[in-house]
């Protein structure tokens, strides 16, 4: 057996392709193509796009996205979706704010606190969706309305108003900040910290992913979940670790915009939810699920950070955001449905 | 395992007087049958006859509610497939369970993987499993082109093999094979066969599922005939012929117009 082999595995039936045409198969890469066309463009077209200042703002913007972004395509490679990540940001953040500024807990206490909160919303949709058999898409959908609902009626309940106020004055706010909010010079550039967490969440996701029993499961739960049943997969637990990864990756945003501008609304993260799954979807993520990438999120939070200011940087209208992220959306469907039908999956 | 088995020895999988109802509903009434040591049980039935019920039992996802099972002589009742998985009895479904979108290796694999390294740094063990699965295909006789092909792209007769030589690469003594020829065609069928034999040779029990008295002639060594939720009698090779099998399948009124039709095929 051990000879019959050649190590270097060739075989005159497959035909050689070009390394070129390889790589253009992989998920991430026709992201990359279109992130670095609206790159080039904007840096040739807007005068701030490419300073400094300029790359570490639309840095910072995809940062925030692009964490929610690639939790949300491991969700939906896995199957799922989760309407609940965005206003999950404002009200990880709104409790931090609340039972800090009013009640005095201690702010490391009220981290914990938050992220076991947002932990419990994340393993509760999964357990709905789990045991009822219902769509992720309704569940979540419901749960979003609930926190959008508590994040607003709690915080005026509590402090009276839609905002929270005097988080800079709260004891430990500047320790936790260094992690958080801080920044740091790079290149002439003063890039904040989470561009750092984005970098490391996308590099941890991608190694689940590709290279862990878990990614493995991951894979299979979304592109059959009976046949990975039958081989012995934990379904159960592989969707409940992805809702729980989910919301836990809101938990990390909402601390990132809170210990950033040392306030939140109650309103911080609504709408953003499709944002998410575009960006996902952008990235050679499938809706039907078991096809993905974690990079491809990345990289397509990328595209609309860039996209995002560099808007502002030419000084478009505002409204020209929208049409051109429905634009890159069906471009990207079409796209996936093109490799789908490449893969030539049968039946 | 391996020693030649003395003709004492209790049959792999043997089911006494064994039954399955749903609600007042009787899906399966009375069977009995028995596998040995590399030896092929046929289950043959036209539709309805009962051969679901009967592989759902002795793979685990259904409990029977009457008679016994046995396995290795020691009376068993199965709450999951895995328990009988646990005992190896591996059941190669229908729909194979395999994932389209993965590639071959990943699937072959899938539940089941192989790792190295430990704690945070246990990762997938890619190079093994890969060299494994090239391996463990080319015994079956299948010499795959590339083994990180999506599996959705092999052939049925070709996923069907993946999937049983998967089943025997994680110890299976006993393979269930539910209808795998039955969406194949003549030659994929006849590939599928020869899997079953390799099998067989190399000392597994099969129990073969079809409704194809000459898909299950040439390789089973018993035959259990159902009907209508019961069966018919459990038959050795030598104790009957092809033609009394379909005439026992079929039944009489049926005999005349699917003898015509299997004699010009």
């Amino acid at each position: 057996m051990t000879t019959a082999t050649a190590p270097a595995v060739t075989d005159e039936r497959v035909i050689r392709t070009n390394p070129f045409i390889a790589m253009l198969r992989r998920p991430e890469v026709g992201a990359a193509v279109a992130a670095l066309a609206i790159f080039l463009y904007f840096s040739l077209s807007t005068q701030a796009f490419l300073t400094p200042a300029g790359v570490s703002t639309w840095l910072y913007s995809s940062s925030l996205f692009g964490i929610m972004a690639v939790a949300v395509a491991m969700l939906m490679i896995g199957g799922e979706f989760d309407l609940s990540a965005g206003a999950m940001t404002g009200t990880t953040a709104l409790i931090v704010g609340v039972i800090t500024t009013q009640w005095g807990v201690n702010i490391w206490l009220s981290l914990v606190i938050s992220l076991a909160i947002a932990l419990l919303v994340g393993a509760g949709n999964a357990f709905i969706v789990m045991k009822t058999g219902l769509p992720s898409f309704i569940v979540t959908l419901a749960t979003f309305f609930i926190l959008q609902g508590i994040n607003l009626a709690v915080t005026k309940l509590i402090t009276g108003t839609v905002a929270i106020q005097g988080m800079g004055a709260v004891p430990g706010f500047d320790q936790v900040k260094v992690i958080f909010g801080s920044s740091f010079p790079f290149l002439g550039m003063n890039v904040k910290v989470s561009v750092v967490w984005w970098i490391a969440f996308t590099a941890l996701a991608s190694w689940i992913l590709l290279r862990t029993r878990a990614g493995n499961w991951i894979f299979a739960v979304g592109g059959q979940m009976t046949s990975a049943r039958q081989v012995g997969v934990p379904v159960m637990k592989t969707k409940t670790g992805l809702f729980m990864t989910t919301a836990g990756a809101g938990w990390l945003v909402g601390m990132l915009q809170l210990f950033d501008v040392s306030t939140v609304q109650a309103t911080t993260g609504i709408g953003q939810e499709f944002i998410y799954i575009i960006c996902a979807v952008v990235g050679g993520c499938l809706l039907t699920g078991g096809y993905g990438s974690a990079i491809g999120a990345a990289i397509g939070a990328l595209i609309y950070g860039m996209t995002l200011q560099g808007i502002v940087f030419a000084q478009w209208d505002n409204n020209w955001l929208k049409a051109f992220l429905g634009g890159m959306l069906l471009l990207a469907v079409l796209v996936n449905l093109y490799v789908r039908r490449q893969a030539g999956v049968r039946s | 395992m391996t020693e030649p088995i003395a003709s004492a020895a209790p049959p792999i999988l043997e089911v006494r007087g064994i039954g399955k109802s749903y609600g007042s509903i009787i899906a399966l009434r009375d069977v009995s049958a028995s596998l040995g040591v590399g030896e092929v049980l046929c289950v043959l039935g036209d539709n309805g006859a009962g051969k679901s019920t009967f592989i759902k039992i002795l793979s685990g996802a259904h409990e029977h509610t009457e008679g016994t099972l046995l396995a290795y002589g020691k009376e068993r009742t199965f709450g999951s497939p895995r328990e009988a998985l646990d005992i190896g009895i591996a059941t190669v479904y229908q729909d194979l369970a395999v994932v389209g979108l993965m590639p071959v290796w990943r699937n072959f694999f899938l539940g089941s993987e192989l790792t190295r390294g430990v704690g945070p740094f246990r990762r997938l063990d890619v190079k093994g499993m890969r060299r494994i699965t090239k391996d463990e295909l080319a015994k079956m006789g299948i010499d795959l082109r590339d083994v990180d092909q999506p599996i959705g792209t092999l052939s049925g007769g070709e996923r069907q093999s993946v999937a049983i030589a998967r089943a025997v690469y994680f110890g299976a003594k006993v393979v269930i094979l539910d209808e795998p020829t039955s969406a194949l065609g003549v030659k994929q069928a006849g590939v599928v066969l020869k899997y079953i034999a390799q099998a067989r040779d190399r000392g597994l029990g099969v129990v073969f599922i079809t409704h194809n008295p000459h898909h299950a002639y040439p390789v089973g060594d018993r035959f259990l005939l159902l009907k209508r939720g019961t069966s018919l009698g459990e038959f050795a090779k030598n104790e009957i012929t092809i033609e009394e099998m379909t005439r026992l399948m079929a039944g009489g009124a049926e005999l005349e117009t699917l003898a015509h039709e299997l004699e010009r095929a």
